[in-house]
């Protein structure tokens, strides 16, 4: 059998898995899991688009994540209804999205983490100490879930199936996107940028629009995320969150479109399953983080594939490494 | 008027802080050419040991100052083992260095939570130190006056040690251009260790000396970093006067958006750096990001 028929099936059947999920994960707490693995997920869509196909690594996503969360919290607790709430989350995510693209792109490589990680915190910042807007460490509360052409989300089941359709556009539109022009030539500029800009591409504008698609998914997340908790709370914005985003990417492997949900499976399924035993999930995350950069520079699916394949060829491939800055400086 | 005085000595002072944070923050930049994450949790870590040596451990109490020494010394030698152990084991990979700091970061803070708890501690202002100066109408506290001095020697002796002594000259040929230092025979990978201890050295001191002003608690290190990158960014990287203006402006604003703006203190520190972003990425006193 070839690979593409392989993984064609692959696909089929972990489609197929997902459909019926709820049928035999009986238990609503694996639903539950499954529901934040896949919001998770199409947060670290979001993130890979930056970090894996253009190379900027950002630590300041939990901000714009954060910033969609509450500006829906805010504005039903404010009587807005549902559809509006979410359209004006959305539509303040990006706006807050391009700022954050226009800033941060002002450098690339070190100097991205370096604002972005700024940026990030004094988003955080504004959600702890701006209590007149944000109700600071109290957090805001979500009373009811939206009921989509009168179907009611309140089971974790409907849940599940609602963030279900939405994991599945918003990885169609990844790999729409990886696979257009535009993101042959974002992938481009992460290798090439001085090339890239002897070509004749706007290196500057191609990466601030795959910040601002990042930005929508997650903000998308965003959204989901706070009608899961039915809260929102600043430690949502907290550089901690915007790390296991980062540490989704590069455990499930940078530049994958399937990196992303297994890297967010690990570690929703780490984190749930670790706090039933030990108290402090942080040590733990810290440690992985470290042991994944040091030992598996490529990320877990790249690598599982790569020792797949030295196992099975005895090929001896190059580890690459996409965590290194790319290319010469633009 | 009291109050404007007494809230200017109070950015000073915390300037003061940031300055010892930053100026080691910035001369690692400057090197090895990553921003280093722990660097909030050096800060918190050394707070956290001196509060303990001033305390006592084993029914012996130190000296405020002696015990500030000390846990300079054992954040310095925590900095220089992160450096020997793991970032030299990813050489010119910056990116995972710098996520290899991340990492770390939370190792300590949760680190710190499992051994000192969750309450905040307080640090008690040396005895000598208590009480206040009069000029005239305004009244100093002198522990801030104290921090102000140590802050301008150690400014002082930090640029006598980069631009007068043959290690100064050695650290200045590694961060212009590591590679052409090594073939002139400079042992770039040992200057490494050394400015990364002096840089820890130096952000765990701030910290306990800032013990009795900011206290200890869990989250000191997120509070910090972001002041000492924001410094940074407004000062330039690798640059010692650029820290030094930097966490002036950095100092007052912090403090002066925190009594007149409480709520958005934070934010306004966002003001000078999307100025200077957007008129001078490499920052007041830097040159042009590697």
């Amino acid at each position: 059998m070839s690979r593409g028929v392989l993984g064609l099936a692959g696909l089929a059947a972990a489609f197929l898995a997902l459909v019926t999920l709820p049928l035999w994960l009986t238990q609503i707490y694996y639903v539950n899991v499954a529901s934040q693995i896949l919001f998770y997920a199409i947060f670290a869509f979001g993130v890979n688009l930056l970090l894996g196909y253009a190379g900027l690594v950002s630590l300041g996503h939990a901000g714009l994540f954060g910033i969609a969360s509450y500006a829906t919290a805010y504005l039903l607790a404010a009587g807005w209804g549902h559809p509006l709430s979410i359209i004006a989350a959305l539509i303040i995510g990006l706006f807050s999205t391009a700022i954050f693209a226009a800033l941060s792109l002002r450098t690339s490589g070190i100097g991205f983490i370096m604002i972005t990680l700024a940026l990030g915190e004094i988003l955080w910042g504004l959600a702890y100490r701006w209590i007149s807007v944000t109700n600071g460490d109290n957090g805001i509360n979500v009373h009811t879930r939206p009921t989509p052409f009168g179907f009611s989300l309140t089971s974790a089941e409907a849940f599940y199936y609602v963030t279900f359709v939405v994991f599945l556009i918003c990885a169609i539109l990844v790999a729409i996107f990886v696979r257009s022009p535009l993101g042959a030539a974002l992938r481009g500029t992460r290798d090439q940028p001085r090339r890239m800009t002897a070509l004749g591409y706007h290196v500057w504008m191609i990466r601030f629009w795959a910040c601002m698609f990042s930005g929508l998914l997650t903000c998308v997340a965003g959204i989901l995320f706070v009608y899961y908790n039915q809260f929102i709370s600043p430690q949502t914005l907290a550089l901690t969150s915007s790390a296991e985003v980062v540490l989704m990417v590069i455990s499930g492997g940078p530049a994958t479109l399937l990196g992303p949900v297994v890297g967010s499976a690990l570690v929703v399924i780490v984190k749930s399953v670790v706090s039933g035993y030990i108290a402090r999930w942080n040590f733990l995350l810290g440690a992985i983080f470290v042991a994944i950069v040091i030992l598996m520079p490529e990320g877990l699916v790249p690598g599982t594939v790569r020792l797949w394949k030295l196992g099975w060829r005895r090929a001896t491939t190059r580890r690459p490494s996409v965590l290194k800055t790319g290319g010469p400086p633009a | 008027m009291n109050f404007w005085i007494l809230l200017a000595v109070n950015s000073i002072t915390f300037g003061g802080l940031l300055f010892l944070l930053s100026a080691g923050f910035s001369l690692i930049f400057g090197l090895m050419r990553i921003p280093n994450l722990t660097h909030g949790s050096l800060f918190m870590l050394g707070a956290y040991v001196g509060a303990t040596l001033i305390m006592g451990i084993l029914s012996v109490q130190l000296d405020f100052w002696l015990a500030a020494v000390l846990s300079a010394l054992v954040v310095a030698a925590f900095g220089a083992l992160i450096e020997r152990l793991l970032l030299r084991r990813l050489p010119g990979e910056p990116l995972a260095q710098v996520l290899v700091t991340l990492g770390i970061s939370f190792m300590v803070a949760d680190f710190c939570l499992m051994v000192w708890g969750g309450d905040p501690i307080s640090v008690a202002t040396p005895t000598h130190l208590v009480g206040f100066v009069r000029y005239g109408v305004a009244v100093f506290p002198l522990y801030r006056l104290a921090i102000i001095g140590i802050a301008a020697v150690v400014a002082v002796a930090l640029w006598l040690l980069l631009e007068r002594t043959r290690l100064g000259a050695m650290i200045r040929a590694g961060v212009d251009d590591p590679d052409m230092a090594r073939v002139v025979g400079i042992r770039v990978s040992q200057i490494f260790t050394i400015v990364f201890g002096l840089g820890a050295a130096l952000a765990g001191f701030a910290g306990i000396i800032g013990g009795p002003i900011l206290s200890v608690y869990p989250g000191l290190d997120q509070d910090m970093l972001p002041l000492a990158l924001v410094v940074v960014i407004l000062g330039g990287t690798g640059s010692l006067l650029g820290s030094f203006v930097g966490s002036l402006i950095v100092g007052f604003l912090y403090n002066f958006g925190q009594a007149l703006l409480p709520e958005l203190a934070y934010f306004i520190l966002f003001l000078p750096m999307l100025l200077v972003l957007v008129l001078r990425p490499q920052g007041l006193f830097g040159r042009q990001l590697p």
